[in-house]
């Protein structure tokens, strides 16, 4: 029970910064022109946020099911990536029930916090720490589908850069303390920046333009900096 | 909600699943090579600076609000003030700005 609350509270900042996106995505469904009820119950289950703004736009321009399948796969292909390498992360023994139901909750955030952790992850700890996440980001579509009209749109904007301070506030004091890290960091900040202004490279998904982003910076790392388990 | 509305979102969910269920389920060897383990160490980094820039910039209602959210932000980590002081600081900077340009 221990394990499950201090995961609780690993993940309560992804909480807090998941509520304005989600937020800002329940705005977004309603003000489309769809049924209320349907960001939030789109945001229990999806548990994502480029895919979901991905498919109610596709949703909106009645796409074909299969667009909607390729469009998904493509953005959420990362996750394959996120998923193995947390394979290498949590206790060996974790039974695969156990590992169907903590792989729910794998995002970008939860992702990157949870590597970040000393040692293995136990199933307890990782239960906590997708559970605050996900009721986050179900709770923000939902606030986002109801209460719109009632918080400023001043805020809601502002509200929209808390998830990117959680993100400097892990990026930054790491590079600082590390040279390697920083150079990984620069390399994919860089590369994504590229995809991002050259009409070129708009042709490729978000979530393909993230996977090309992140393993440029990784590779780049891996082949300057080799690191050995014993010494990570 | 309409059934083709229903249809795509479970489309969308199963979609987003099973790339993360996947691996972490059915993969259960230990990654021996120094190149594949030294990429899964810099990967958590070189995400969060993919997802942060440049969107960061365009994350508010205005490019001076973001510029200073981030500025004030990145002040902030570099004093290890932790990540819920950063996001709200970050937010509280934008937002006051959003009012001035």
């Amino acid at each position: 029970m221990n394990e499950f609350i201090c995961g609780c509270k690993k993940s309560l900042p992804i909480a807090l910064g998941y509520f304005p996106v989600a937020f800002s995505f329940g705005v977004f469904v309603v003000s489309s022109g769809l049924p209320l009820g349907l960001a939030t119950f789109i945001s229990l289950t999806n548990l994502t946020s480029s895919g979901q703004f991905a498919g109610v736009s596709l949703m909106l321009s009645q796409a074909s099911y299969m667009e909607v399948a390729i469009t998904l796969l493509l953005i959420n292909a990362r996750y394959s990536l996120m998923s193995l390498s947390l394979s290498q992360k949590i206790d060996k023994t974790m039974s695969t029930v156990k590992r169907m139901i903590i792989s729910f909750g794998i995002t970008d955030e939860t992702f990157s916090l949870a590597s970040l952790q000393e040692g293995t992850l136990s199933f307890q700890f990782m239960l906590g720490f997708i559970l605050v996440p996900i009721v986050g980001w179900t709770l923000g579509a939902l606030c986002g589908e109801t209460l719109m009209n009632y918080l400023p749109v001043s805020l809601q904007n502002a509200m929209g850069i808390a998830l990117y301070g959680m993100f400097i506030a892990i990026i930054v004091p790491a590079s600082t303390n590390s040279r390697k890290i920083l150079e990984v960091v620069l390399v994919s900040a860089c590369v994504s920046v590229v995809f991002y202004y050259i009409p070129l490279f708009h042709v490729l998904s978000s979530g393909m333009k993230l996977i090309i982003s992140t393993l440029s910076g990784a590779i780049y790392g891996a082949i300057r900096y080799p690191v050995r388990k014993e010494h990570v | 909600m309409s059934q083709y509305q229903f249809i795509c979102v479970l489309i969308m969910a199963v979609l987003t699943y099973l790339p993360r269920m996947l691996p972490l389920t059915f993969f259960r060897k230990d990654i021996e090579s120094t190149f594949i383990q030294s990429l899964l160490y810099y990967v958590p980094y070189a995400v969060l600076a993919a997802l942060t820039f440049p969107s960061v910039l365009y994350s508010t209602s205005s490019l001076p609000s973001a510029i200073a959210g981030c500025v004030v932000g990145i002040y902030f980590a570099y004093k290890n003030k932790g990540l819920v002081f950063v996001a709200l600081v970050t937010m509280m900077t934008s937002y006051i700005v959003s009012f001035i340009c």
